[in-house]
């Protein structure tokens, strides 16, 4: 199939519907209204439900409530939105039902703006809904990445009864690049033995996230942990560029990850042997392969567009075998790939601390500029 | 059967519901609206393709009650969960099974939304004038003057406002077509409720959009009364405030004879 131009929140939602989504709800926000407003028209098209909901608390449990259907089914929003649907998140969890979640970020807290952040990580990876559960995050940093990563989300959320998440920014939302769609996979036609459809001619069945019983919701929430080691040890994504000799390694995932990539080029081509290590599921986090290298090389530079949430998984990753830096530009502001040259240029070319906390060591950078 | 088993058997548990002892409180109405709900259920020879949504409330274990399929809403959500299923499935019969807690108050939004849609669900709504499963606190539904945990000098209209009077809201919203207030609290309202319930599926069978019958319950728990005292306080306080009869009647479903 031939590269066409994508807009990223198109490209997505094309996306889902090649995956054979069957029921979007959703509501509007930028810098993701796109993506509604694409469904809004493509669905009904295809006969599949698009319901525009009355909020994101209405959205998340029309997808609730369409997902216990076992059809697949998606919602999408950016930053604000995604908090008001915490409570459903933490629900879809606890029912153990495959959804689909895109949050297109930007700059808060609060209302913040409409400009690209990365300030959603730990509300998504480390869940911000209540009780123990983990999504599948994925993170891409280009458009083909973030049709490919929609097309697998659903995969991934059927596969281990989880939420899936596609994190990205909203500059990657906003992007047009040429990519290539597949082709459109039919709809289910089968569907899971939890499904709940009506109980024609079988015995009834109910879905929830209650247990009442101490010992059940114990063992709930093992089955939701052992189902998740299941995804560590299966499911870890991730891109390395320029790793084998490198004697310094950048992390960074999305818009983030891309900056860095050209600054990690830049560095390349006056000599410095530096690389690029950019996480596509940012959970379940690439921790294994930072560990490797952690042996092997001088440093680490975590590059984010929000105030070190990544950082924190890394330094968890690295164990203290290596030094970590920080770089980070916040609330909407890009980081140029020429600020992400400079901090790589630094730890070429002076001994690197380990004293107190990256974030501090950036903040105090940040606060009284050389 | 025999015809003498036939003489005998005045009194049968419906199909639809299950063999599963209730846990509500004795004398609480609960039981007699799960009963209706199942009872006309087997009479429409629907069991199969019902799908319930029940909320947060006393009757958060509904599920266990009826049988059929269920799923269990968080607080106030389940018309919004009885949209995404009944958009999936347009062909089965979607429920709701809600509180006054749940539905005119955290879960007033998704109600009203659900509504105004012309959702094609039906929602049974139990007004009892406090939260029964929290311990009796002030509900959007509970009376001036009346005494809960949260208002325990009576509430107080000046700070804490005025009841909502859910189905006379509701019966605003084009897209409702079968809008209705029944109470529970005598064997002839018991009777009249029952026929509501049928005319709300009968909305939602033939496609012509919301439906919702509030039903006015007791909670003699809570209200610290007998159940016999609390029919009779239902009665005498509950109905004039929130007094009986049909808000919303689409001339479709006007037309209806069952
Ligand atoms: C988000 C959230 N807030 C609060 C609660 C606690 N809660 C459980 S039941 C309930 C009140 C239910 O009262 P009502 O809907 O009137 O039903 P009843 O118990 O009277 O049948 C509340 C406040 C909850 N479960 N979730
Ligand atoms: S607390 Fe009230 S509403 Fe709940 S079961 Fe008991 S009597 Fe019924």
């Amino acid at each position: 199939m031939a590269r066409e131009l994508w807009k990223g929140n198109i490209a997505i939602a094309e996306a889902a519907v090649r995956a054979g989504l069957e029921a979007y709800f959703g509501y509007p926000i930028t810098p993701q209204t796109e993506l509604l407003e694409y469904l809004s028209m493509r669905m009904p098209e295809l006969g599949r439900v698009f319901v525009q909901a009355e909020s994101e608390l209405g959205a998340i449990n029309m997808v609730y409530g369409a997902a216990c259907t076992g059809v697949r089914v998606m919602t999408s929003s950016s930053s604000p939105g995604i908090s008001l649907m915490m409570e459903g998140l933490s629900y879809i969890a606890g029912t153990e039902v495959p959804v689909v979640l895109v949050d297109v970020m930007r700059g808060g807290p609060g209302l913040g703006n409409i400009a690209p952040a990365q300030g959603d990580y730990n509300q998504i990876v480390h869940g911000g809904g209540h009780g123990d559960y983990r999504p599948i995050v994925l993170a891409p940093s280009n458009i083909q990445e973030a049709i490919d990563l929609t097309m697998l989300a659903f995969d991934l959320a059927e596969a281990y009864r989880a939420i899936a998440v596609v994190l990205l920014d909203g500059s990657l939302g906003q992007m047009m690049e040429p990519a290539e769609m597949p082709p459109l996979r039919p709809l289910k036609s089968t569907y899971p033995d939890w499904a709940v459809r009506g109980a024609i001619g079988r015995e009834r069945r109910v879905l929830s996230s209650i247990y009442l019983d101490p010992p059940l919701e114990e063992e709930a929430n093992l089955r939701i942990l052992r189902r998740w080691q299941q995804v560590e040890a299966n499911e870890v994504r991730y891109k390395g560029y320029y790793l084998e000799d490198a004697r310094f390694v950048v992390v960074g995932f999305g818009t983030a990850g891309r900056v860095a990539l050209s600054a990690v080029r830049a560095a390349r081509a006056e000599g410095i042997r530096v690389g690029l290590l950019r996480p596509i599921t940012v959970s379940p986090f690439p921790s294994r392969v930072l560990r490797e290298l952690a042996d092997q090389v001088e440093g680490f530079l975590v590059v984010e567009m929000n105030t070190g949430q990544m950082l924190e998984d890394v330094l968890r990753a690295v164990e203290g075998r290596a030094p970590v830096e920080f770089f980070a530009r916040l609330g909407g502001v890009m980081p140029l790939p020429e600020e992400v040259l400079d901090e790589i240029k630094r730890m070429a070319s002076t001994p690197l601390s380990v004293d107190g906390h990256p974030r501090e060591r950036w903040l105090q950078r940040m606060l009284q500029p050389a | 059967m025999t015809l003498a088993d036939m003489e005998t058997l005045v009194y049968a548990r419906p199909a639809s519901l299950t063999e599963m002892p209730t846990h509500y409180c004795p004398g609480c109405t609960h039981g007699v609206a799960h009963r209706l709900i199942a009872e006309v259920i087997d009479e429409m020879n629907l069991r199969e393709r019902t799908i319930g949504v029940a909320s947060v409330g006393c009757s958060v274990f509904a599920y266990n009650y009826f049988d059929f399929d269920w799923v269990q809403a968080p607080h106030g959500r389940a018309p919004a969960m009885a949209t995404g299923i009944k958009r999936v499935l347009p062909d089965r019969l979607v429920i709701t099974y809600q509180g006054d807690g749940d539905m005119a108050s955290i879960g007033m939004g998704e109600v009203v939304h659900a509504a105004a849609r012309g959702e094609n669900i039906t929602v049974f709504f139990i007004n009892n004038a406090n939260y029964g499963m929290t311990g009796g606190q002030m509900a959007p539904t509970t009376l001036p003057g009346q005494k809960t945990t949260t208002s325990p000098h009576g509430r107080d209209v000046e700070t804490q406002g005025y009841p909502v009077r859910a189905a006379e809201l509701i019966s605003t919203l084009e897209g409702a077509s079968y809008v209705v207030r029944r109470s529970l609290h005598d064997p002839k309202n018991i009777r009249l409720a029952k026929k509501a319930i049928r005319l709300a599926l009968e909305t939602q069978v033939r496609g012509l959009g919301f439906s919702m019958v509030e039903l006015l319950s007791i909670c003699p728990t809570n209200w610290g009364m007998t159940p016999v005292q609390s029919l009779k306080w239902l009665e005498e306080h509950m109905i004039p405030y929130f007094p009986l009869g049909d808000y919303k009647v689409h001339p479709a479903v006007a037309e209806i004879k069952v």
